[in-house]
């Protein structure tokens, strides 16, 4: 796992190395293991790596033999073994035993169709020397990131956003619609970023730049038709193909020549993957996790126990709140997106203590909540439905009282006020966005804190629309719960869970995650299985429990779901309070910087300040605020002020300047 | 405490308790509920702010929506409980 960065002059000027250099000199986090740079004619590749396969030979920007084709590669190909077999028997010939050599003579022999071929988790750039063209690809879900702009004559590309703020020419600026959006979904629509004109790439798609001509294409995406014998399918045999499928996507992703570990949080996701690791490699695993000071999140006690059950060597690392105060400046310089919950800072805390014990790969459960219908948010449109069916109906609305055991405010709530609550509307019913309409609604209400200039300069933003827009012809024909599982898995999942909580938490520290369960044979097989056998009754992840029965501790397949959550707006208060935040939070700095109202800001400070701060929205706000004024602060601010962001990390020791 | 005094103070407490102290167009009628002024913890903020502010006590079957869905509801209620109490 690495960082990547690169350019292509369009007005044919040669690429400066020194620029290339001072791009990846902000990504040495994600690759401190050695990094490089090569100028060939318009365009330059730059790389930071993180050794992980073929520690000898797999250094890059790697080319062809012939020089023809250079190549900078983030992620894993984790079916590199097979595709070497299949281009050695088609005459292809390879100099080293690495992935990234692989994609390249796969690109060779299949063009752009290559990326159909791979399985895995990748950003690459591969410059054709002799046909002049760029090519850029993502994998299918985004768990590695690729974001591009242009500026000054030239394309740009690179890991994060860093990278391309280490050209002076970009210029850092919020976009208002990615800021509104975010206050709508948690995440930017791709490829729309936090910055005004800096994009990602979306996940499954590949960019081309030729002839100066830019061109994006989806080269994946999935259909959640239910299968056309969904209604005669016999559970035990899905269950038994799950686990075939998961096994094998998970004996693919130990490929490493370094040693794999893995997050236990204590839920079924991640015992399954350590279940599997254990059962595919015999020797002693290493698992790690977070426990949290607070016991409404702690979930230690569930991880002691898998790790009892599943005889691995367990280290977990305590999270305060005050933890998440001190270092959410850095969460934020890493996630380079404002985030509306905490949860991210624990996980750089994390992928800290994996670094520290000598780890660089990690097999996590990510992607199967998604996946396999475990997150709340299906669960409640599943009560929601019920209720609308029947609005006037006294006791549905007291389902939602199981939906959410964890949860205080819901259980003290009067039956009344539930019902108006989670109350359904015919509108309600007919919205594609049915499932998610709560809590898009509720997170909009950060809007309250807009000052009167942002308020005026999006008003007639029509976030729900821009959704609407993209959504795949076949949407209107999918079940309630395969809209909900594409509305999570398109949008949430690579914007937020893969992104701010995944792949830049770990890759702050070195950290390489894996995810089993968005393995896309996985993916594809949970699509197409019906509803019900996904969430049976109320019994979410149902067909991953029976599966796995046997070779998970039976209590923790029965517990009730615990979202992952942390501490949220109440760190930044009291006895963890912290300087940058009274600053940033300030009167004078929010009407400096523009984008909130002081007034507004200061209710919300106060109502924190005094303790009287405990809904989910003044935690949202609060976060999304301050994680706002952070970026601003970092990304804008200091960099109006002469701060550079290559200042931090220097080139390396093992630093090779190739050209 | 008369009840336009006890009308405006509970207008002050939810536009600076659940709208950030933006001022809008609420009017005294507006139903809370409906206006998405007011989420699950609202409520029982609402009735918090109630029992210490006006040293009354909420029953349970009195946290309903008829009795709390406006500032003007809100100050009835209070207003009646009060009389109660003297």
């Amino acid at each position: 796992m690495c960082g990547i960065a690169g350019l292509l002059n369009l007005n044919g000027a040669p690429a400066d190395p020194r620029r290339l250099g001072r791009m990846i000199s902000t990504l040495l986090h994600r690759g401190p293991d050695a990094n490089g740079v090569h100028a060939v004619g318009p365009a330059g590749l730059a790389h930071a790596r993180l050794s992980i396969i073929d520690l000898e030979a797999g250094g890059q920007p790697m080319s062809t033999a012939d020089g023809r084709l250079w190549i900078t590669f983030n992620g894993e190909i984790f079916n590199y073994i097979e595709l070497r077999e299949e281009l050695l028997a088609k005459g292809h010939r390879f100099a080293t035993r690495s992935d990234t050599e692989v994609i390249l003579n796969a690109y060779l022999e299949y063009g752009e169709e290559c990326v159909h071929h791979f399985n895995g988790q990748w950003a690459f750039a591969i410059w054709d020397a002799h046909d002049r063209k760029l090519f850029l690809s993502r994998d299918r879900f985004g768990v590695r990131p690729l974001y591009y702009t242009t500026a000054a004559g030239s394309f740009l590309f690179a890991s994060e956003v860093k990278a391309l703020l280490a050209c002076p020419e970009v210029v850092a600026e919020i976009d208002l619609q990615g800021l509104d959006q975010i206050f709508t979904f948690w995440v930017t629509l791709a490829p729309r970023t936090i910055f005004k004109n800096i994009f990602q790439l979306p996940p499954g798609c590949s960019l081309t730049v030729e002839d100066g001509v830019l061109r994006i294409q989806q080269y994946w995406s999935v259909s959640y038709a239910e299968a056309s014998d969904a209604h005669t399918a016999n559970e035990d045999d899905l269950a038994e193909e799950l686990f075939a499928l998961l096994e094998d996507a998970t004996r693919i992703r130990l490929r490493s020549d370094v040693p794999v570990g893995a997050y236990l949080s204590g839920g079924i996701d991640s015992t399954v993957t350590t279940a599997l690791v254990r059962k595919i490699a015999s020797d002693r695993l290493r698992s790690f996790s977070i426990t949290f000071d607070d016991a409404e999140f702690d979930e230690k006690s569930y991880q002691e126990e898998a790790s009892a059950f599943l005889g691995t060597q367990h280290s977990n690392v305590s999270c305060s709140s005050a933890d998440i105060a001190r270092i959410f400046p850095e969460v934020i310089w890493h996630t380079e997106q404002p985030v509306i919950r905490t949860a991210p800072a624990p996980m750089f805390l994390l992928s800290k203590l994996v670094r520290e014990a000598g780890f660089k790969v990690v097999l996590t459960g990510e992607g199967a909540d998604e996946v396999l219908g475990g997150y709340d948010i299906f669960k409640e449109a599943k009560i929601r439905r019920f209720i609308g069916r029947n609005p006037e109906s006294s006791w549905r609305p007291l389902l939602l009282k199981r939906l959410y055991p964890y949860m205080q405010n819901i259980q003290r709530q009067p039956t009344a006020y539930l019902k108006h609550f989670f109350r359904v509307s015919p509108e309600d019913l007919s919205s594609p966005f049915f499932s998610h309409l709560p809590r898009w609604e509720l997170t909009a209400k950060i809007k309250q804190l807009y000052s009167a200039e942002v308020r005026r300069a999006t008003e007639d933003l029509d976030e729900f629309s821009e959704v609407e827009r993209t959504l795949p012809a076949a949407f209107e024909s999918w079940s309630y719960f395969g809209k909900a599982e594409y509305l999570e898995a398109k949008h949430l999942m690579p914007g937020y869970i893969l992104s701010s909580q995944g792949d830049r938490m770990a890759m702050a520290h070195s950290v390489e995650g894996r995810y089993p369960f968005l393995d896309y044979r996985v993916v594809e097989f949970a699509a197409k299985l019906p509803a019900r056998m996904k969430m049976k009754g109320l019994d979410q992840k149902h067909l991953l429990k029976k599966a796995f029965r046997g070779l998970i501790p039976d209590s923790i397949a029965r517990r009730p779901k615990q979202p992952y959550r942390a501490p949220d707006g109440k760190c930044f208060f009291g006895t963890g309070a912290v300087d940058y935040a009274e600053e940033l939070l300030s009167p004078e700095t929010v009407r400096r910087d523009g984008i909130f109202d002081p007034q507004s800001v200061t209710a919300l400070v106060s109502k924190f300040r005094t303790g009287r701060a405990s809904s989910i929205k003044d935690n949202m706000a609060l976060v999304g605020l301050l994680s706002t004024q952070i970026l601003v602060n970092q990304f804008i601010n200091q960099r109006k002020e002469g701060y550079d962001p290559c200042e931090g990390p220097k080139l390396n020791a093992k630093s090779t300047i190739l050209s | 405490m008369r009840r336009p005094e006890i009308e405006r103070e509970i207008y002050d407490f939810v536009i600076a308790n659940f709208l950030f102290g933006q001022t809008t167009d609420l009017e005294p009628g507006d139903s809370l509920l409906e206006r998405g002024v007011i989420d699950s913890t609202g409520v029982l903020e609402l009735v918090a702010f109630l029992e210490e502010r006006y040293a009354i006590k909420v029953e349970d079957n009195e946290v309903i929506p008829d009795n709390l869905d406006s500032t003007g509801s809100i100050a009835n209620y209070v207003n009646r409980k009060l009389s109660c109490v003297l």
